[in-house]
């Protein structure tokens, strides 16, 4: 184990398997000498050379698509979008190609690849710079959607996307690449699939995922005081969804809140309340309740800014009004 | 250049293959045993046929929605094929693709492709992979005058231009996106003259002219197997059918539509076979009962194919 941060662990990952595996290669803008825009991939472009670590032209449609293709003929590639928010722009490459090419080809094709999307508001990045938005993502057959949020599921789950044979997007969100924690040292693999309880509780849980993982925890120890014990479930990964560990958890507690930092009308957060009102009715004391982003848009100025992304107070007063 | 006549023959039977497929797949659309989407390759023989007979077997091509005649020529088994286009459990992707999207990825065809425009940057990944893998293989990106106006166009051109990546670009302009003829949508005569703007070369052929396509091609895949990067090329044609079966094609002149039926790339090559006496008509009249027969007998196999379980519906999502 070692004290890394989050953007060092999810760079750990991509080091140790392009050492492993030559077939391994990442892609994206400003990936190269510039190490990226947070600097996500510095060091890389002087271990691995311009043919492994490949600055690309502004064209995400391209970016999307040089992974396509390039995993259809045998390679593995990571290719980065600087933001989630240009997704738009590769749309097609992802929910078209990447995701229908096999089911389309019976099953004949492999696509080993990584979309690395960097998400989150909370850097007054305005509007286009700051979503998330996994819930499109979850939307579309045919992809795996991971949301890391402890720098150890940062390095697991990076290596376990690049070694799995499927398109995996892997969205970090931005607020988490100075997060410390302890990060076992050399190949590790947190698998996909499998949500993790950060915080055991009894009487309550609250679910989510990426940044909001952490104003969860916050939130269960501000409740202690109150004599409320929160179980925190990390959702780790949104695509295939683990509904057993919600289920039980909610099973255990009676009462869930999910929490996440999208905007709130088609989001996941919809997702899970639908699977825990057809799968879990009967475990529950209480309504399911969401803590999200209003629907607008992500404002630029400070005190907007933090007026929309849920806060630990907001999901105190949502657990609260529970009791 | 000089082409050795068995390899000529061989065109012309793969031409005449693609003919009988595909006016069979026509009787059996309108016969409703073909669902879904079909887009014939009828009058556009020459292209696919002249471009693919320089590939080796390991080389790769991205197709389109008349991705038919590609298959065909890069091994595709007819059999297979028919089944694929029948909704089959024997088809080249069990059943799921169909016409618009069938594909043989041991074969190297990357696949049909329903939205236009889509392989021109795929084939860039594609190339990526194959120069990033030390290969000398290429890959061949196949797409029409209407896609030639997608962004796709120019990331995907760029891309392969400035890596230096080994695809060949070989528009099929038949001068129609679906009803909106070439001048409605560009401001060019020449797609080729597009080549410009990424410092590749660009050529514009007659792609009625297997022979003619099949030297551009030649050129354009030795540059692509040396490392020089990619080319367009540009096969002007024309398609002798409506855009999907069932297109009536009305905004066709018909006086144009018979004029470029004169033109009909397979009666052409014929005729200059037999002047360089490497054939007589009794050898292309056993290339065309042979050609019938092999989609006969794949209609045959089609038929007898059972449709997918009802399991299948829920495989092959995730590997």
């Amino acid at each position: 184990m070692s004290q890394k941060t989050y953007v060092e662990a999810l760079r750990e990952g991509m080091v140790l398997e392009m050492r492993k595996d030559p077939k391994v290669f990442l892609a994206g803008e400003d990936v190269g000498p510039f190490g990226g825009c947070f600097g996500q991939t510095q060091g890389m472009f002087a271990e691995f050379g311009p043919e492994r670590v490949v600055d690309t032209p502004i064209s995400e449609t391209a970016i999307l698509a040089l992974g396509v293709g390039a995993a259809s003929v045998g390679t593995r590639p990571i290719v980065e979008l600087m933001f989630i928010d240009f997704l738009g722009v590769a749309m097609d490459e992802l929910f078209n190609q990447a995701a229908k090419m096999r089911y389309m080809f019976g099953g004949k094709v492999l696509l080993p690849m990584v979309v690395r999307l960097p998400c989150g508001a909370g850097f007054s990045a305005a509007a286009q710079h700051s979503q998330c938005m996994e819930a499109w993502l979850a939307h579309i057959p045919g992809i795996k959607v991971v949301m890391p949020y402890t720098p150890a599921d940062a390095k697991g789950m990076m290596i376990a996307a690049i070694r799995d044979n499927n398109p995996v997007v892997y969205i970090e969100h931005k607020a988490l690449y100075g997060l410390v924690g302890e990060v076992p040292d050399g190949d590790y693999v947190a698998p996909i699939g499998k949500a993790n309880v950060a915080r055991e509780g009894n009487d309550l849980t609250l679910i989510s995922w990426g940044a909001m993982v952490g104003k969860c925890l916050e939130a269960a120890d501000a409740l202690v005081k109150d004599k409320i014990s929160a179980e925190v479930v990390d959702l780790r990964t949104i695509s295939p969804l683990d509904k057993e560990t919600i289920l039980q958890s909610v099973k255990k507690c009676g009462r869930a809140v999910i929490v996440q930092e999208a905007v709130r009308t088609g989001g996941f957060a919809g997702e899970i309340a639908a699977v825990l009102a057809e799968e879990g009715f009967d475990y529950l004391n209480g309504p399911i309740l969401r803590v999200t982003a209003p629907d607008t848009p992500v404002p630029f100025s400070p005190p907007l800014e933090a007026a929309y992304i849920p806060t630990v107070d907001k999901i105190l007063a949502a657990v609260k009004s529970l009791y | 250049m000089k082409i050795e006549k068995e390899i000529l023959i061989k065109m012309y039977s793969d031409m005449v293959r693609i003919r009988a497929f595909e006016h069979k797949a026509r009787d059996l659309f309108a016969a409703q045993k073909i669902p879904g989407f079909v887009h014939l390759y009828v009058g556009e023989e020459a292209i696919a046929t002249g471009v693919i007979s320089n590939l080796k077997p390991e080389d790769y091509i991205h197709s389109h929605h008349r991705g038919h005649g590609h298959l065909l020529v890069k091994g595709g088994d007819p059999n297979v094929m028919m089944a694929e286009l029948f909704g089959k459990t024997d088809g080249y992707c069990k059943g799921k693709g169909g016409s618009m999207h069938i594909a043989a990825v041991d074969l190297g065809m990357l696949g049909a492709n329903g939205i236009v425009g889509a392989g021109l940057t795929l084939a860039a990944g594609v190339g990526f992979a194959l120069k990033y893998l030390k290969t000398d293989k290429v890959c061949i990106c196949f797409f029409g005058d209407g896609s030639s106006n997608r962004g796709t166009f120019h990331e995907g051109l760029n891309m392969a231009s400035t890596f230096k990546l080994p695809v060949v670009y070989v528009c099929e302009n038949n001068q129609y996106g679906i009803s909106n003829r070439q001048t409605t949508a560009m401001n060019i005569t020449d797609i080729s003259d597009r080549a410009g703007a990424y410092g590749i070369p660009g050529i514009t052929v007659d792609g009625n002219d297997p022979v003619a396509v099949y030297e551009a091609a030649y050129e354009a895949i030795a540059r692509a197997r040396r490392g020089e990067g990619p080319s367009l090329i540009e096969c002007k044609t024309w398609r002798h059918r409506g855009h999907f079966e069932g297109d009536p094609s009305t905004y066709k002149n018909p006086q144009e539509q018979a004029a470029w039926l004169d033109k009909d790339p397979i009666p052409q090559f014929a005729k200059k076979l037999l002047d360089l006496k490497y054939v007589d008509q009794k050898t292309l009249d056993s290339i065309k009962a042979k050609a019938d027969q092999d989609i006969e007998a794949g209609v045959a196999f089609a038929e007898k194919s059972p449709y997918p379980e009802i399991s299948e519906l829920t495989t092959d999502v995730l590997a």
